[in-house]
């Protein structure tokens, strides 16, 4: 009788761990994925947000599963069941508003981990596919707040899934028959509802999760990139390790804990004490229940979408269509897929470009944090201008990419990492 | 570098904060409300069961809890519970489904009111009725006009009067626009009363608004603690695992 074949590269040991072992490969994975997963030893703040992405997933998937316990996907009775949450369920507040804190968290973490992927290049080859699949995710995760935001039923949940939802109408030929599929009924009804929950709570959570363990494995494929934006592989050691590089498991587990444990503060801090957020995590209007004959005095998306929402507002009709701007919102979420073919430069990091990535970067950002304001107010006074400008802005930074990232000049790079964390 | 975009976000975001403060109609009174003072939020349901509870429901607030939370005796809340005898049951007023035809609209539920609007709107509403005789019931709202409501208080705080300034218009014709109220006639409570009064019951629908509001924050303040002292252990782990990377 032969012994039973040994899985390469886990343990052979014995106990609890040597029986899954043989029939699982548990070591195995622990040692690819944590303790012997080297990482660039020179991760700074911006590298926090990929961790706490996951986080705010973790919170949002659980305190999920809890909410729709109580939640009733009716028309009729799903605002009531929010109040019935926050007074009559045990903890019922704290699960809801860490849910709702947790929708724009999770946005303030993503927008920045993209950021921290244009700073230091992290999307630039081999890591085409890291960045592809983020972009699926932001694009779902678009998806699945808005259809999250509807399900409480308020006002402007109400008004803003109208809003949102009729977008789809100025589309040539299908447009008026794709809104009624979407709706499920003449209007935003209770069967909107209903399959908006669906959505919600099981179709796009599932794709979120895939779409997660796609980036992570094409992430441990490959390998981190770092702040100085070259390849740690190298210089390696008699073991074949980067000279560089520090495992994931301790290193960067307890580092990771320190940025949890910050963010955590700043989240608790808003959960306890300003859960609302001035009326942008939870919108005033919403406290009343949705209202088909009465629109709130002023209809704005969550603050996450404004960005888009007022690139939307900002292109004029145009041959007698709207659509145009239905068209560039869609093609500002699209034309971040492209961004790893789009730059040209001879070097990944910020560190090592010249003045003019520097420079349209920052216009980039603060054309997007106006556009964010734009989207929060009506359309008057300066920002109608205000926000057709900085959708040239925005676009010009993608757009222009291909010349200015070729023609900028560029430090020499280091042979080996510039510091550590 | 990352001390310059820290500083491009501050600034970011210093800016958007009064470009978020919306303009509409008149600007509210301070209502100066705590929540952290029982003694206004008793005072507060006792006088919204007298002079709100008939016609304006609080259908997510249960007796029990409110007795609960404001520490009303048990023996105490049958003096309350105008519409019901179980004190398990929520607030609901005694307005049949036909007030409509009385007041043109159901008189609205309060539950959320300061969450929909905030406590100094309703702080600023019970101040704001003035005598308007093209009104059906004689009263106009400075805070909400045209409202439906008729002036229930006027006993208490006694009638008052709008107040006109002359404002350009926008050909820069001087046109008469409505700025405040002012006392007409004194009703039974002196002013610095009605004030209370008003402050007590825009505090309670604060209460009603969010029940779990005061212990929200005060567990708040362990909580953000905790973190503390877990973010410095954090910390001084990293840094103990860290010493020896070069």
């Amino acid at each position: 009788m032969a012994a039973a074949p040994e899985s390469a590269g886990g343990s052979t040991g014995g106990g609890l761990i040597g029986w899954i072992d043989q029939r699982f490969p548990l070591t195995k994975l622990w040692k690819e994925q944590a303790a012997a997963y080297y990482v660039p030893k020179n991760f700074n703040f911006w590298y926090y947000f990929g961790v706490l992405s996951l986080v705010v997933l973790a919170n949002q998937l659980v305190t999920g599963i809890f909410l729709t316990m109580n939640y009733k996907p009716s028309s009729t009775e799903a605002f009531a069941s929010i109040e019935y949450i926050m007074r009559d369920v045990d903890g019922g507040w704290l699960i809801r508003y860490m849910h709702s804190t947790g929708a724009s968290a999770f946005f303030i973490v993503i927008y920045l981990h993209m950021f921290r992927a244009l700073l230091y290049g992290s999307h630039r080859k081999p890591r085409e596919l890291i960045w592809i699949f983020g972009c699926l995710i932001f694009l779902l995760l678009m998806a699945e707040a808005f259809m999250g935001y509807v399900l409480p039923w308020g006002n402007m949940s109400y008004w803003g899934a109208q809003v949102i939802v009729s977008l789809f109408s100025s589309l040539p030929v299908i447009g008026g028959s794709l809104v009624e599929w979407i709706r499920g009924d003449y209007y935003i009804a209770d069967a909107t509802l209903n399959r908006f929950f669906a959505l919600h709570v099981a179709a796009l959570p599932l794709a979120l999760v895939f779409l997660v363990i796609a980036h992570l494995m094409a992430l441990h494929e490959v390998g981190s990139n770092n702040p100085d934006g070259i390849d740690i592989k190298k210089y390696k050691d008699a073991e074949g390790h980067p000279l560089d590089g520090v495992p994931f498991h301790p290193y960067y587990t307890v580092k990771d804990l320190v940025g949890v444990a910050g963010f955590l503060l700043l989240f608790c801090g808003v959960i306890f004490f300003a859960p609302t957020f001035g009326g942008l995590f939870l919108e005033t209007p919403n406290f009343e229940p949705a209202n088909p004959l009465q629109t709130p005095p002023h209809i704005a998306p969550v603050w996450y979408f404004t960005p888009f929402y007022a690139m939307l507002r900002a292109v004029p009709s145009f041959a007698g269509t709207q659509v145009w701007g239905v068209l560039v919102m869609g093609a500002a979420v699209l034309v971040l897929f492209f961004v790893p073919w789009l730059d040209r430069s001879p070097v990944r990091s910020i560190r090592y470009r010249g003045p003019i990535y520097k420079v349209m970067l920052t216009i980039f950002v603060l054309s997007f944090i106006a556009l964010g304001i734009c989207g929060l107010k009506p359309p008057a006074g300066i920002y109608p201008t205000l926000a057709k400008i900085c959708t040239v802005l925005y676009f010009a930074f993608f757009l222009l990419m291909p010349w200015y990232s070729k023609f900028d000049s560029v430090k020499p790079l280091p042979e080996r990492l510039t510091g550590h964390a | 570098m990352l001390k310059s975009w820290a500083l491009i976000t501050v600034v970011a975001l210093t800016s958007a904060g009064p470009v978020l403060a919306e303009d509409e109609g008149m600007t509210l009174l301070k209502s100066h409300a705590d929540i952290n003072n029982l003694e206004s939020l008793q005072r507060g349901a006792r006088n919204f069961m007298n002079y709100c509870s008939g016609c304006h429901s609080l259908m997510y607030l249960r007796y029990n809890r409110m007795a609960t939370d404001l520490k009303i005796p048990e023996s105490e809340l049958p003096n309350l519970m105008f519409t019901s005898d179980k004190s398990f049951e929520t607030i609901n007023s005694a307005m049949p489904p036909d007030a409509v035809t009385w007041f043109g609209k159901q008189p609205p539920d309060l539950s959320l009111m300061a969450r929909a609007r905030s406590v100094d709107y309703i702080y600023s509403f019970l101040k704001g009725f003035y005598v308007d005789k093209t009104r059906p019931w004689g009263v106009n709202n400075l805070y909400l006009p045209m409202a439906a409501m008729p002036a229930v208080i006027e006993t208490l705080q006694g009638l008052q009067k709008p107040v006109f300034k002359s404002e350009p218009d926008e050909r820069g014709n001087a046109k008469m626009v409505l700025s405040g109220v002012e006392s007409m006639s004194p009703g039974s409570m002196k002013p610095e009363e009605y004030d209370e009064f008003a402050r007590d019951i825009a505090n309670f629908l604060d209460y009603a608004g969010e029940p779990i509001k005061q212990k929200r924050q005060s567990l708040g303040v362990f909580v953000t603690l905790f973190l503390l002292v877990f973010f410095v252990f954090a910390f001084l782990l990293k840094k103990e695992y860290w010493k020896d990377v070069h």
